[in-house]
């Protein structure tokens, strides 16, 4: 067995012994770095195999979010009533946008379409005229602070600032009770197995060999005959995708979503966890979102204010001394002392 | 015989400078072609019009009867026209083969494109013999040596089977003998394709051309053998005048 294999079967019995390890409190903070992981695949996805930086990713989490938690509050409310943050905000008639996210089958649709297709429409119009690099960056950073300006002007719509709170049931499972918990942890953590499953997947398939070409010579590959456009914008809609995913779970994993969760700031430490774990290699990335955010609640429970100028530190100390992340590090490190040489693709 | 590529009085205009000034060019089916001309006379500008890469301000680009100007690059690949770059350009992260790889895929579905490489096609694997990298397939292209990768880009364009191939200076920057392999590589194209070269090289062009146009100005100075067109007094005027260097004696 190779190492990368070896490691693979060490995080699968980690995770599956968790939730009898932890206690119920930490279980959860567990499941919200696994949203954050699944987020990471798709960044390291558009941003360490396409070339893309994407620091809005905060969006598509958000819209997949959303969508559930609008799913989730019409559920409690029950056929007649409105959800509470209405109710507070004088709204006396469920608005139509807001109809159709009762049905669950309508509202778990959403969760994937309605990134997905937010992603697909501007990945065309943005790539289609060849807008890259920083420029691309610019954009979709702006597009996390206008979303969240929408999110905070609809107070009726989407519970402005405050965004929603207070979910008690995830389809059937109470998320008072610990066993609810470990359901939802357990859904989490299979999600992001199979977003891992489809990341490396596309990753070795010609199409992943094409999105590196892409990424390293976009106006090259025009002349073997593809169009870059078409290989940025499917892989930014799946990244976008999973995303969606990510915030979806998010809502029952810590029982809110608000538009302070998916601003430029939110946006950017999801990318600091993947360039700090490696970007080009997958499973670095899903590393390094996990560890950033463990790290950020143990310095936050002990001094919350050097949080911000630690992370910040690391992001430049790991941008300038260990551009490919500590995967990089670790591959260096194999490629020194192992015998053979490693897979450059994880 | 037919003409495959048309090129009639084509404009290109940078800044108000005309890099092609009325131009007007016939390749037929089958040829081998050479363009040469002195630095400026527009040979990289011709084929960037013809590849998509630059909007010509006038004039028109038929390839086998259908108009190019105005198509996006990956079209008028799909057409079959192909090229080189000055300055090789391959991945360098990928392997030879996978380089080889998805030159030959260009053609294929998006859903078989989803799935994994699996060995190697016969188009490819004849691509690395022609291209003498069988030894090297799979090793990442960026430790190849600059004729290792002028050979490369030629391999990925032959997987192509493009009917019109630009190479623009294939063997610049080449040592002897990796010119002389380049030139047998390029006779064996020609066999089978129709090939446009822009080379500066005069003795590779003596010893491998067969039909030449000069061009001058962006425009056509001279076309004909290599002999007729090393004894016009205009050609041997362009290049004496320019550059002693370049000569053509």
């Amino acid at each position: 067995m190779t190492l990368g294999r070896v490691s693979l079967v060490v995080c699968v019995v980690l995770l599956a012994v968790a939730p009898l390890a932890l206690s119920p409190f930490r279980l959860g903070l567990l499941a919200k770095y696994l949203c954050f992981a699944i987020v990471a695949v798709g960044i390291a996805l558009a941003w360490g195999q396409g070339g893309m930086l994407t620091l809005g990713q905060g969006v598509f989490f958000g819209l997949g979010g959303y969508a559930m938690a609008m799913y989730l509050k019409l559920e409690e409310a029950g056929s007649a009533g409105l959800p509470d943050f209405m109710v507070w905000s004088g709204v006396e008639e469920l608005p139509a946008l807001w109809e159709p996210f009762g049905n669950p089958v309508f509202a778990l649709a959403a969760v994937v379409l309605v990134p997905g297709l937010v992603a697909f429409l501007l990945g065309l119009l943005v790539f289609r005229q060849r807008v890259r690099g920083a420029y691309f960056a610019i954009l979709s950073q702006a597009l996390a602070a206008a979303f969240v300006i929408l999110l905070v002007g609809q107070q009726g719509l989407t519970g402005g600032t405050n965004g929603m709170t207070n979910f008690t049931r995830f389809f059937g499972l109470d998320l008072s009770d610990p066993n609810g918990q470990r359901a939802v942890y357990a859904i989490t953590a299979l999600v992001l197995g199979l977003t891992f499953l489809v990341a490396k997947l596309l990753v070795r398939s010609r199409f992943g060999r094409l999105l590196v070409a892409v990424r390293d010579g976009e106006d090259r590959v025009r002349f073997l005959g593809y169009d870059p456009a078409v290989v940025k914008t499917i892989t930014f809609t799946v990244s976008a995708v999973m995303a969606g995913l990510a915030g979806a779970l998010f809502v029952p994993v810590v029982g809110i979503i608000s538009p302070a969760l998916l601003g430029i700031v939110p946006s950017l430490e999801l990318l600091v966890g993947v360039a700090v774990g490696g970007r080009f290699v997958l499973a670095g990335a899903i590393a390094g979102a996990i560890a950033v955010n463990y790290a950020k609640t143990v310095f936050s429970e002990d001094f919350a204010e050097g949080w911000l100028y630690l992370q910040g530190g690391l992001f430049v100390l790991v941008l300038v001394f260990a551009p490919k992340g500590l995967a990089g590090v670790v591959e260096s490190a194999r490629l020194r002392w192992g015998r053979k040489p490693a897979e450059v693709v994880a | 015989m037919t003409a495959l590529l048309e090129v009639r009085g084509l404009r290109v205009v940078f800044d108000g400078f005309a890099a092609i000034d009325g131009l007007d060019l016939t390749v037929e089916e089958g040829e081998l072609r050479f363009l040469i001309g002195p630095n400026g006379a527009g040979k990289t500008t011709l084929i960037d019009v013809v590849t998509g890469l630059t909007k010509p301000t006038a004039g028109s680009v038929r390839f086998d009867g259908q108009e190019l100007v105005g198509r996006r690059e990956h079209r008028i690949v799909r057409l079959g026209v192909g090229r080189t770059f000055q300055t090789a350009t391959v991945f360098e992260e990928l392997t030879v083969v996978e380089n080889l790889d998805l030159a030959d895929s260009f053609r294929l579905p998006l859903r078989s494109l989803l799935r994994r490489r699996r060995g190697v096609s016969d188009a490819v694997a004849a691509a690395l013999e022609a291209a003498d990298l069988t030894a090297l397939a799979d090793k990442p292209a960026g430790v190849l040596s600059h004729g290792q990768r002028q050979w490369l880009e030629i391999g990925m364009l032959l997987v192509q089977r493009p009917r019109l191939l630009l190479l623009d200076e294939p063997v610049a920057g080449m040592s002897r003998s990796e010119r002389e392999r380049t030139g047998e590589l390029l006779h064996r194209i020609a066999a089978t394709h129709t090939v446009v070269v822009v080379e500066h090289d005069m003795e590779f062009l003596r010893k491998y051309a067969r039909k030449v146009t000069v061009l001058h100005q962006g425009r056509v100075l001279r076309e004909g053998s290599v002999a007729e067109v090393q004894e016009d007094p205009k050609v041997r005027e362009v290049y004496l005048g320019r550059a002693k260097g370049k000569a053509v004696t």
